[in-house]
């Protein structure tokens, strides 16, 4: 059960940790999505 | 293996969803002077392939323009009509001063033929792939009900994932199911929830799907990483693997057990299906995810022409020149057709761990399964489990030396 939780919480982790570090590195998929002169 | 060949052979032909097929014989135009005929129109609007290779190549020839003194000399050697020819078969020149490479494709009629296949072929097949899935396994449950533990329970059970092992599972399931219901709800929102709820509900709803989907990924990848290293040995294939299929796994062809070790055959096809559709789904994932970045599909055609095996089943060498917008096109519909899939097989998964299999759950649930259960399933996963556990008692109770 315990070994359960601590794997769905490391979901939650990992996706907030992907999503601040991909946007910090300005890497984030909507960054790539568009261009330059596209704000988002 | 089966499946395997199976998705290679949705590889082939899919990859006419990007490229029309430009096979076929070519008639004779003579009376159009080389240019569509009717009997062109009627054969594209009967979906047959035609040899368009009389437009396609008409393209127009600067060399070919009047000397530019004489008589319509300032207008060249190509035509309007063969410059939007030019740009639509992607021949043109087309130099653009930002965008790069996608900003030089103006016309792509490919993703016509893309936007049709997913609004109509792919909800379609897809949807009732995953009713038709829920259906046979509740007619399983009719027919077979719950698959119940034989013998008396002992009481006494055995260690059957360590708590690593069931972290990393959950992760990989958690993360699963999470992607695969928002990659539902991106597919099919907008025909079913939007009517129901809104278009702004929908859009709320989807602005939050895309984020799960697009951050979850990562826990995805972890997890199915962790799983291929730690049970990788366990699937390896063997011969105790033939006798269990025959058997039909003890409830399909026979009422006796047949012996397994700590993986069965069922679950050793569950593993592959996992790792290879899984990391399939992975790779095509993160193309989209990137959108332009990471094509993949151009390397994965060139190889597979390296095997001959399209040459041989008559598609021809598959195309190598795809346009970036075709490799994402590529991208999104073997990423869902293999989700569908794996969604299919992993809810068959999800039922025999469940409700299907009296103290399946337990095993990743709290790790620790009755010894009835794990004589009846893998008895020879016990035998050598209590095995290592008698030397290691041996060992820790002989006397130093
Ligand atoms: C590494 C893991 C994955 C990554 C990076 C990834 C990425 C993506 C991206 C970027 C999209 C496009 C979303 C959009 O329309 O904007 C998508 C769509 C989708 N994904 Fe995934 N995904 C992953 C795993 C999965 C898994 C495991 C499943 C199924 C269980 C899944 C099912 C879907 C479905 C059904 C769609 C919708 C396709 C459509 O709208 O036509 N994905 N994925």
């Amino acid at each position: 059960m315990k070994a359960m939780l601590f794997g769905f919480a490391a979901i939650v982790v990992i996706a907030i940790g992907a999503n601040t570090v991909l946007g910090a590195l300005s890497y984030s998929s909507a960054d790539r999505f568009s261009g330059s002169s596209v704000r988002n | 293996m089966l499946r395997m060949a199976l998705a290679f052979v949705l590889t082939l032909a899919l990859t006419s969803v990007g490229h029309a097929q430009e096979a076929g014989l070519s008639p004779d135009r003579a009376a159009t002077g080389g240019a569509q005929t009717l009997n062109d129109i009627l054969a594209r609007q009967a979906g047959q392939a035609i040899d368009d290779s009389f437009r396609r190549d008409a393209t127009g020839n600067p060399d070919n323009a009047a000397a530019i003194a004489a008589q319509l000399g300032t207008l060249g050697g190509v035509s309007d009509a063969e410059t939007w020819r030019a740009l639509r078969y992607g021949s043109a020149d087309v130099t653009v001063s930002a965008g790069g490479e996608v900003a030089s494709v103006l016309v792509q009629d490919g993703g016509m033929r893309w936007l049709e296949f997913r609004s109509t072929t792919l909800r379609t097949y897809g949807g009732w792939l995953l009713v038709g899935t829920l259906a046979a396994l509740a007619l399983f449950y009719l027919v077979f009900g719950r698959i119940k533990i034989d013998a008396e329970k002992t009481g006494r059970t055995v260690t059957r994932f360590k708590a690593i092992e069931r972290f990393g599972h959950w992760l990989l399931g958690g993360a699963f199911i999470l992607l695969g219901l928002t990659g539902l709800l991106v597919l099919f929102g907008r025909v079913f929830l939007a009517p129901l709820l809104g278009k702004g509900v929908n859009a709320a709803l989807l602005d939050w799907s895309k984020w799960v989907h697009n951050n979850v990924a990562w826990a995805f990848i972890l997890g199915l990483v962790m799983v291929f290293v730690m049970w990788v040995v366990h699937n390896i294939p063997n011969r105790t693997d033939l006798h269990w299929l025959r058997k039909g796994g003890g409830i399909l062809f026979a009422h006796e057990h047949p012996p397994a070790k700590k993986f069965n055959a069922g679950q050793k096809m569950i593993f592959w299906s996992v790792i290879l559709f899984g990391g399939a789904i992975a790779l095509t994932g993160v193309s989209l995810l990137f959108p332009f970045d990471l094509p993949i599909f151009a390397k994965v055609f060139s190889a597979l022409n390296a095997t001959g095996l399209p040459q041989l089943l008559g598609y021809g060498e598959l195309p190598l020149a795809l346009a970036p917008q075709e490799e994402m096109q590529l991208a999104q519909v073997w990423h869902a057709i293999l989700a569908f899939i794996l969604m299919a097989i992993v809810l068959a998964h999800i039922y025999i761990g469940s409700v299907g299999m009296e103290g399946a759950y337990d095993a990743m649930g709290s790790g620790e399964v009755d010894e009835a259960w794990a004589e009846q399933h893998h008895s020879i996963w016990l035998e050598e489990y209590r095995a290592a556990e008698a030397e290691n008692e041996k060992n820790s109770t002989s006397p130093a030396e």
